[in-house]
């Protein structure tokens, strides 16, 4: 039987978003410590841990997340576990999401001088330290923009999650379709939502991308 | 053909044993979704680079409506994920009449939001170009046509192709999504032969060694490309 499209089933939509952002939440929560631990490894002296991080962020970065979801899902199996839509969802996107993460964070540290380095060592500062007090600080002022960016795109990732059987906005999207058919009006309006949910999110990254680049130009002014 | 090691269901625990025989059997197939993933994306890139052109320049149109259009096409295309722009064409497109089959939506999908992040990419490599460069092109008598060609769009390309290049690199993987409404590519082409012989890990498992390899494989083809190419062109500009 075909149900008409009425304001339950745009209801029904509207708040799978939860699901849509939770998702996001804990991928971007699990994979930014997993990706800072990651992007540490990088610039660490050591060629062993510079090496561990460089195949782990290729592997991540030149494969499809589909695949990686895939990989989580059946691989589940492997280990005795049963395959749960839920974990293999949060933590295919959590592998994604840290493998961006680091590589972006390890272009943020390296971007200090390495002046700053020699300074803070210089101080007595144990390398921990230096890195705490010194560096990242100041790469946290340039890391904010890419990381909202990559903030949208996990957003956006989370529709493949509807593939593996997770239920979020882009599931919700067949559901409803399946029971109305009507495949135009729904999926319309599941990207209204999540543009709604991106939009806003991708503006502040250019406004604060203008504003650090606006200070970094008085800076140089003040320099010059 | 022995069919032994399925898995086997020993109390909560399932002892699964890797059968990568399957895989070599089949492993032509594999070849064969490879070869249509690198012609899907080329086909697509091609394409889309046609559509970023024509977007950057109707960005920097002198009708305000065409430069709001297409910036309301960017922002629509990067602001929502692909997998609902790929259905919205394969499933919703037929209700205004326009029916089609998994291959062609596919390429349609994967040539509209590629065109989004070409045409910001595009627009980019143009303001790369000083503008008093394009007014000497003028000066010195060029036609319009061939002050786009020589004095824009070649410096153009060769300020972009970095960002080109990864760009191709994240479509092809990207690409994988469109298994989803069975067009032809090596994930969809995997989805058939697993739901034969339900071998899935060790079968998505190669193919993500199969991506890996295509995608280092390009990176490292188009870092020659650049240098070979690019570089003999920066002698001259």
């Amino acid at each position: 039987m075909i149900r008409e499209f009425s304001t339950a089933e745009l209801w029904f939509l509207v708040l799978a978003v939860r699901w849509t952002v939770l998702l996001t939440l804990i991928a971007f929560t699990f994979g930014g410590l997993a990706g800072f631990a990651i992007a540490i490894l990088r610039i660490a002296r050591s060629r062993v841990s510079q090496l561990v991080a460089i195949v782990y962020i290729k592997v991540f970065q030149g494969t499809p997340l589909l695949l990686q979801l895939y990989l989580v899902y059946f691989g589940a199996n492997l280990i005795g576990l049963r395959p749960d839509p839920w974990v293999s969802a949060a933590m295919g996107l959590t592998f994604y999401a840290s493998a961006f993460l680091a590589e972006v964070w390890r272009g943020c540290l390296q971007a200090i001088p390495a002046g700053q380095w020699d300074a803070a060592r210089a101080l007595g500062l144990s390398y921990p330290r230096q890195l705490r007090l010194v560096i990242m600080p100041q790469a946290f002022k340039i890391a904010i923009p890419p990381t909202v960016g990559i903030m949208v795109q996990l957003l956006k990732g989370t529709s493949l999650a509807s593939i593996i059987g997770f239920t979020e906005l882009t599931r919700a999207a067949q559901m409803v379709n399946n029971a109305t058919f009507r495949p135009l009006t729904v999926y319309a309006i599941v990207a209204i939502l999540y543009f709604a949910l991106c939009w806003p999110l991708s503006l502040l990254g250019q406004h604060m991308e203008r504003r650090l680049n606006l200070k970094h130009l008085q800076v140089v002014k003040l320099q010059a | 053909m022995r069919a032994v090691g399925v898995a086997r269901l020993d109390g909560d625990c399932v002892d699964y044993i890797f059968q990568f025989g399957f895989v070599w059997r089949e492993f032509d197939q594999l070849l064969l979704g490879a070869w249509l993933t690198v012609r899907l994306s080329v086909l697509a890139m091609i394409f889309g680079l046609a559509v970023g052109i024509l977007g950057a320049q109707a960005k920097q149109s002198r009708w305000g409506i065409l430069r709001v259009a297409t910036q309301v096409y960017i922002e629509a295309i990067r602001n929502t994920p692909f997998l609902v722009q790929l259905l919205l064409i394969y499933l919703g497109f037929p209700s205004l009449g326009i029916r089609l089959d998994p291959n062609q939506a596919a390429l349609l999908a994967i040539v509209v939001n590629l065109g989004a992040y070409a045409t910001e990419i595009v627009r980019a490599g143009i303001e790369a170009v000083p503008r008093t460069q394009i007014e000497a092109g003028r000066a010195l008598g060029l036609r319009p046509w061939q002050n786009l060609r020589l004095v824009i769009l070649i410096p153009a390309l060769h300020a972009i192709f970095p960002a080109l290049a990864s760009q191709f690199i994240m479509i092809m993987l990207a690409s994988s999504v469109v298994s989803v409404i069975s067009a032809e590519e090596l994930t969809a082409v995997t989805d058939t032969i697993v739901a034969r012989n339900f071998r899935s890990f060790e079968f998505y498992l190669t193919i993500v060694g199969i991506y890996l390899a295509l995608s280092l494989g390009f990176q490292a083809a188009f870092a020659l490309i650049d240098r070979l190419l690019f570089q003999r062109w920066s002698r001259y500009t």
